[in-house]
């Protein structure tokens, strides 16, 4: 299978006049066609701001790119104005937390449907809302016709964020961004929309990255997964290697403080400390002072990704 | 410890500390031309629970079942329409009685959002001190105890006592509304979504420290979270709520081990499976839970139920004893005209 992403070194800086945030130092990864990889990280982890650079979605004026993101063979941070909004919603889209806010309240959702299919394809205004009904149907909202004249605010949360997943494959992307879309949902709703999810992906042979900071939920989709910690992927793993045999202490931290059943009067084994300040870009393993392996040359430098299995990579000394 | 705030055991441990009977609270939803009444949310209906000393009660449901409502109620954040209440033997709000300030100073709670639940303008040790000095105890007094609070959630005095919430992480927030509830020395802590807006990592931290001040000051938690495995982690029995009604209660092993009623189980297996080789092949229920406003007649249950006949729209089931737990549903009353049934 052929890379359908490619980030390389990606680095995102948020300036204001005030302070400098360096929320992403160094990111690489691909997705290929067909493929979801989970990124798993804590807030502030950098995770969010990776996902939308693929959009752009970042203020222009205050937000310093570098690397590279190509889609196919498209640099997507060369992009600006009518190229970008090519892009957007047409080769890449994404579905948000927040299905209430996502979309605009004094509009019906087959309007907002319509209206993207419109734009991106030219159809006519009939033949538009003929696809916004066979999208609902896909995502299986029942009674589509009548849900196409709905409002979001007469929907329910699940259902919004079906008629999410809709608006989001209107024009047939390659690329699927997910930004939590589950974490908002009730847990009897947060399965369904995780198997539909699921089920599309496969059906439309998709790439999807779906960004979480629940393990569970990265566990259900994700063929591979990534770990994010203070800007940087610290670990990269195929889906049954990350949960059986975790390498980086972060991420063998984050799945042994995560409550499972059957854990009732054991100690959690918590993560000492907090996540550090991202003002200054890392001269060191940013893991280090929560780590308890710990060594001096942890602080020496920032440690390289090391690759313990050809699809296995760890950005920790320890691992080499 | 002065005799102000102690709040010594009464009944001896076999009372219940905080016993609530026939609870209901319903809110109007205005509507209208003349802003008339025209629907009414049922959040809380007819729930009755105990709360026995030195245990950790577990409340589970989705959002809108009225697990918070119930939480605000027992606290009288919110006064109920019906339903009575007794605390170690006293009738709350009652002649002959506790006030409802003798209420909050043995019943405390923390909430999910510490930002939002802490007084922007306040120093950290000012927030801890401003109870204690409302029920009298000496300013200088307060302030230092103060401090000893700090001490116990695990922040030092000297670099966080007088910061502003601001300056302050999310878990570092939390453990300060923990002390602030502990600030009087309370019997019952109410923990609704306490944890739920931490990070894993730290909510291991205060998850730790929660079991660790429950057995060193000898309190009792009524642990409200959505989250189906911190409350298996937390609670010694568990209290299942489904539109403002009890559908399931009982030992924690009982209902995590054999859920009774269909919408437990529905909820037990909706967790993402954490083996990728045992994915979730099929969702356990179909639809989001109903509004609250005008729920189903009968079983509330019902519109979503894999197993509803004609008698779950007819009667309402009740709570019913199976030995192991009590549930509401037809299918485990004998005769109730459920096919189903025993």
């Amino acid at each position: 299978m052929s890379n359908l992403l490619q980030v390389r070194d990606l680095h995102v800086t948020f300036v204001t006049p005030d302070r400098t945030v360096h929320a992403v130092n160094g990111v690489s990864f691909d997705v290929r066609r067909g493929e979801t990889l989970g990124i798993l990280g804590e807030s502030g982890s950098g995770k969010s701001v990776t996902l939308r650079s693929i959009l752009k979605l970042h203020p222009e004026h205050r937000t310093r790119w570098s690397g590279s993101i190509k889609l196919e063979d498209d640099e997507i941070l060369s992009m600006t104005g009518g190229a970008l909004a090519d892009l957007r919603g047409n080769r890449v889209s994404m579905i948000f937390q927040e299905p209430a806010t996502a979309f605009d309240p004094v509009f019906t959702i087959g309007h907002q449907i319509g209206e993207t299919v419109r734009r991106h394809t030219g159809k006519s205004e009939a033949d538009s809302l003929k696809r916004a009904r066979e999208l609902l149907e896909m995502v299986r909202i029942p009674s589509p016709t009548q849900r196409l004249k709905a409002y979001p605010h007469e929907m329910s949360g699940g259902m919004r964020q079906r008629a999410m997943i809709a608006l989001a494959l209107s024009c047939d992307p390659s690329l699927l961004l997910a930004d939590e879309p589950t974490t908002a949902l009730d847990a009897t709703v947060q399965i369904q929309v995780l198997l539909l999810i699921r089920e599309l992906q496969r059906e439309l042979d998709l790439g999807v990255i779906f960004v979480t900071h629940d393990i569970g939920v990265a566990v259900e989709v994700s063929d591979r997964i990534g770990v994010m910690y203070a800007g940087k992927l610290v670990e990269l793993a195929d889906v049954e290697q990350m949960v059986a045999a975790p390498k980086h202490p972060y991420s063998r931290g984050l799945l042994a403080s995560t409550v499972q059943g059957g854990m009732r009067g054991q100690r959690l084994e918590a993560i000492p400390g907090a996540p550090p300040d991202l003002a200054e870009v890392p001269t060191a393993c940013s893991f280090a002072p929560r780590c308890k392996f710990a060594e001096p040359r942890c602080l020496a430098a920032p440690p390289p990704l090391n690759a313990v299995t050809e699809h296995h990579l760890v950005r920790c000394v320890l691992a080499a | 410890m002065d005799a102000l705030l102690s709040n010594p055991d009464r009944g001896g441990p076999v009372q219940p500390l905080l016993t609530a009977t026939g609870l209901r609270k319903h809110f109007p939803v205005m509507g209208g031309l003349l802003g008339r009444t025209t629907k009414v949310v049922r959040a809380v209906d007819d729930l009755s629970l105990s709360v026995a000393k030195g245990e950790t009660l577990g409340v589970v449901g989705e959002s809108g079942c009225g697990k918070s409502t119930v939480a605000r109620l027992l606290i009288r954040l919110l006064k109920p329409d019906r339903g009575t209440m007794v605390l170690d033997g006293d009738p709350v709000d009652e002649p002959h009685g506790i006030t409802i300030n003798e209420l909050r100073r043995q019943v405390q709670m923390v909430f999910q959002d510490s930002y939002a639940s802490l007084n922007p303008r306040l120093t950290i040790v000012e927030t801890l001190a401003f109870a204690p000095k409302a029920h009298g105890v000496p300013a200088a007094e307060a302030r230092a105890r103060s401090r000893d609070l700090l001490a116990k959630v695990g922040l030092d005095p000297n670099s966080f006592a007088d910061r502003y919430p601001h300056e302050l992480s999310g878990g570092q927030r939390q453990r300060v509304n923990i002390a602030r509830a502990l600030a009087l020395q309370p019997r019952l802590v109410i923990l609704d979504e306490a944890v739920s807006a931490l990070d894993k990592s730290v909510e291991a931290q205060v998850l730790n420290m929660l079991v660790d001040l429950k057995s060193e000051l000898g309190l009792t938690y009524l642990f409200i979270s959505h989250d189906l495995n911190v409350v298996q982690y937390l609670s010694d029995r568990v209290l299942v709520m489904y539109l403002g009604k009890i559908v399931e209660i009982g030992d924690v092993d009982a209902i995590y081990g054999n859920p009774l009623h269909p919408y437990t189980r529905a909820l037990l297996s909706a967790r993402p499976s954490m083996n990728p080789r045992q994915r979730t092949q099929e969702a356990p229920i179909q639809g989001d839970p109903p509004n609250p406003i005008d729920p189903p007649s009968g079983c509330r249950f019902r519109t979503r139920c894999p197993f509803a006949e004609d008698v779950c729209a007819k009667a309402e089931p009740i709570l019913t004893d199976t030995g192991a737990q009590e549930v509401a549903c037809h299918m485990r009353v004998r005769n109730s005209g459920h096919t189903k049934a025993p």
